[in-house]
């Protein structure tokens, strides 16, 4: 079984810039909202059997989780729609290779993942090796915040400021950071996915916020703002 | 000769924490942090930016048109003739 998706992408003329409202994150949903082992067994059975509305039911079920992962992950609602209509592709074609051994959300958030992640390097986003991605050039490491006055305690978390931080945080920091501040993976759960240890995951998430702390330092200045 | 934990100084400290987080240390534990607290405050910095990220980003609806477009590719793929 094959798809093509370039043609029902040129049908979508909705390009929406994204803008996030107050929520909780899919993970949440997936903890707080599971489906019993009972129900999902019955869908999947009739999903193997070819039954549609089944399918359709699935669809419903993970719609939200699986697209804004794909929208806090790439930014871009347009992408999103495409990426979410790739992983619903890839969840009937592998359907039948699902085991049960995970629940069915966690296994699909996992391969929502991997088809964003796929797309990411497909488009070139400099993600030939994942250290080239993991490690920007010097310019864009970090700096030392030696002297700077804290975010914390001022209270000036400005939501606009954070959410442009955030997209522009270089690709690879801003996927550890989606994965784990946003989305509420582990640790272990990044690193598998990534392929990398898990240090590695955690001092990766550490630059992110950094950088993002130093980005939310300098809007002010950058924006003429008080 | 290596200085010991409770030398650093800040800025030798804030170089270091990546690779302290990432061995798993409790950062929080360690000595240079007992005694500063511009250190203190920028993982206090860290820690608030991480919550309002989580809350900065919604669970969102995709649009309706999207499983309309996902059912016909379905339906033209099992129309299609195996490859094999």
């Amino acid at each position: 079984m094959s798809y093509s998706i370039s043609s029902i992408r040129s049908r979508r003329e909705a390009r929406r810039s994204y803008s996030g409202e107050a929520g909780c994150s899919p993970a949440e949903h997936i903890a707080s909202n599971p489906a019993t082992k009972y129900e999902q067994g019955d869908i999947l059975a009739r999903v193997h059997a070819g039954d549609h509305q089944a399918f359709a039911q699935l669809y419903s079920t993970h719609k939200k989780k699986v697209y804004s992962l794909c929208l806090h992950m790439i930014g871009n609602a347009a992408e999103a729609e495409d990426l979410t209509q790739e992983a619903f592709l890839q969840l009937h074609r592998k359907i039948n290779t699902f085991r049960g051994e995970s629940a069915l959300s966690t296994w699909l958030h996992r391969l929502t993942v991997n088809v964003v992640l796929m797309h990411m390097r497909k488009k070139g986003l400099q993600l030939n090796s994942l250290d080239e991605m993991m490690e920007p050039d010097s310019n864009q490491r970090p700096g030392s915040s030696i002297g700077t006055p804290d975010l914390a305690l001022s209270g000036v978390i400005d939501r606009l400021a954070l959410q442009r931080a955030i997209n522009d945080l270089p690709a690879g920091y801003r996927l550890v950071f989606v994965l784990h501040d946003i989305e509420g993976f582990e640790h272990n759960e990044i690193a598998s996915l990534l392929d990398f240890s898990i240090g590695n995951s955690k001092s990766q998430l550490h630059k992110a916020r950094m950088k993002l702390r130093e980005s939310l330092q300098n809007y002010p200045r950058q924006e003429g703002r008080k | 000769m290596k200085k010991s934990a409770n030398n650093l100084c800040c800025e030798e400290f804030q170089s270091q924490l990546p690779d302290l987080i990432g061995s798993g240390e409790k950062v929080a534990d360690h000595p240079h942090l007992q005694g500063c607290s511009l250190c203190r405050a920028l993982l206090a910095d860290l820690g608030a930016i991480a919550q309002a990220a989580h809350q900065l980003f919604p669970v969102e609806e995709p649009p309706d048109a999207l499983w309309r477009d996902i059912e016909s590719a379905i339906v033209r793929a099992e129309a299609a003739p195996d490859p094999r």
